[in-house]
């Protein structure tokens, strides 16, 4: 068959390839831990690990129950601590054989090279980059797109429009996020972490119409953050809110919800994902 | 001993991790000697075709990896720079396969971005690099550019178009995946080009 007059219309694979059957790229899902000082700062509820304080030890246990990719969201408050940073993601990479991302208060070349040079796969970048948004240039430059990730954290106002938050939503400003999110991306970015702020902790699900919106607007993957409290949400997400990957925190460390059995429950109906 | 081309693209550093976990050692490396006398070379890569084989040619590293009579296993860009040419930057590449990288066609559905992130599975394999592994399993991949299907595919892939995602040539294996974040089933295909003899 000359791949020229290729088909794809007619080719089975490709028949099946937008529902949990047949071939494809498949939704991601990704635990986000919340790293201090080198530990995981919110309780963890897990009987199988001996200290749930190390993050290496429930990375390691998140690859191994089906997670597809991991954020080490690092909150640690001053510089001096922030070098357990390079040491912890130089024992994640040693340890763990899935893509991981790391995130928390990167702001120059130095810090990203530093941060894949041991390891990481990806960064995420957030108010630096808001800031001064040659940084995504730079580093899209270095290190290629894929690496980049733009974390936004986003909130509705009352006017109904979505705004860009910076210092993990401490500070407002007047730029919309989609308007943000496509400069982002035309600067380099290769990926967007949309965190709803009116949805984050709520267990009431995620924001899907300004993922929707983010995710048919921007050629780059979007990531959903913010609302996860069943596994609906999740199916809701990937089918309404067209997102790309979904990334929750809290119902996985508590154990609320099991990814295998949500991976299970999302391929049930219909939506693509990595089984074993 | 493993020798891993050190080179100025990508995270060397997880396939070498990887090939720890597996219980094997290697050496990150851009010494003649050191390559050429390995067992097995591994060529990694994420980045720029263009700016990796400039780098390649400074340093008369291409002429060296065509030269390689030990299996030599590509992945990523790795894979890319072993083909004929590449759209990415125009660039011409190692030639050691004769398919072409392109980059994707734009797709008719929109939830095929550009470029590909994650998890998608690989089928219908002429290797003993997929030996003990099962049919569209999946692994990890990353890119915006592919290579053709041609006579050298030893497995496929389907994103927008079917591509290659792994090929072999004589001595030389390359998987357009990350075997070294592909969890299980990627450490058993490190662990079937380690036993390639």
């Amino acid at each position: 068959m000359s791949l020229e007059n290729f088909n794809k219309s007619n080719h089975p694979s490709f028949i099946n390839s937008s529902n949990g059957s047949g071939r494809g790229l498949s939704k991601r899902i990704i635990p986000c831990l919340d790293i201090k000082d080198g530990r995981t700062v919110k309780g963890i509820n897990f009987e199988s690990i001996r200290d749930a304080g190390d993050p290496v030890e429930l990375a390691i246990l998140y690859s191994e129950n089906g997670a597809d990719e991991l954020v080490f969201l690092d909150i640690t408050a001053t510089i001096e601590k922030r070098k357990t940073l390079v040491e912890l993601v130089k024992r994640i990479a040693a340890n763990i054989n899935i893509p991981f991302t790391v995130g928390g208060g990167i702001s120059s070349v130095e810090d990203v090279a530093l941060l894949l040079q041991n390891g990481a796969d990806k960064v995420s970048v957030n108010t630096a980059a808001f800031k001064n948004p040659s940084l995504l240039k730079q580093l899209s430059n270095e290190f290629g797109s894929q690496c980049v990730v733009l974390a936004i954290d986003s909130k509705k106002e009352a006017d109904s429009e979505w705004y860009v938050y910076l210092n993990g939503g401490r500070t407002k400003t007047d730029t919309k996020t989609i308007e943000w999110a496509k400069e982002a991306v035309a600067l380099g970015a290769g990926e967007i972490l949309l965190t709803s702020m009116n949805n984050d902790g709520t267990k009431n699900g995620f924001a899907l119409d300004i993922t929707a919106e983010l995710s048919s607007s921007l050629p780059v993957p979007v990531i959903a953050s913010g609302g996860a409290g069943s596994m609906e949400h999740f199916k809701d997400v990937f089918d309404i809110g067209k997102a790309d990957a979904a990334l929750a925190a809290s119902i996985f460390h508590y154990k609320e919800i099991e990814i295998l059995a949500l991976k299970k429950y999302l391929s049930v109906n219909n939506i693509r994902v990595r089984l074993k | 001993m493993v020798a891993i081309i050190k080179y100025n693209a990508g995270n060397v550093q997880s396939v070498q991790y990887a090939l720890q976990r597996i219980g094997v050692d290697s050496i990150v490396t851009d010494d003649m000697a050191s390559i050429k006398g390995a067992d097995k070379v591994i060529f990694p890569g994420v980045g720029h075709a263009n700016a990796a084989m400039q780098y390649l040619r400074d340093r008369k590293l291409d002429q060296l990896i065509v030269s390689l009579k030990q299996p030599v296993l590509g992945i990523c860009l790795g894979l890319q720079l072993m083909c004929k040419h590449s759209e990415e930057g125009d660039t011409n590449c190692l030639g050691i396969f004769d398919e072409q990288v392109k980059f994707f066609p734009t797709s008719s559905s929109a939830d095929q971005k550009i470029p590909q992130i994650g998890w998608n599975n690989i089928y219908d394999y002429h290797s003993v690099l997929f030996s003990g592994i099962n049919e569209n399993e999946f692994v990890y991949t990353v890119h915006s550019y592919y290579a053709a299907l041609g006579a050298a595919t030893i497995a496929t892939t389907d994103y927008i178009i079917p591509y290659s995602a792994a090929l072999e040539k004589d001595n030389f294996y390359a998987v357009q995946f990350h075997p070294e974040k592909s969890g299980k089933v990627g450490e058993q295909i490190l662990k079937n080009f380690i036993t390639i003899s």
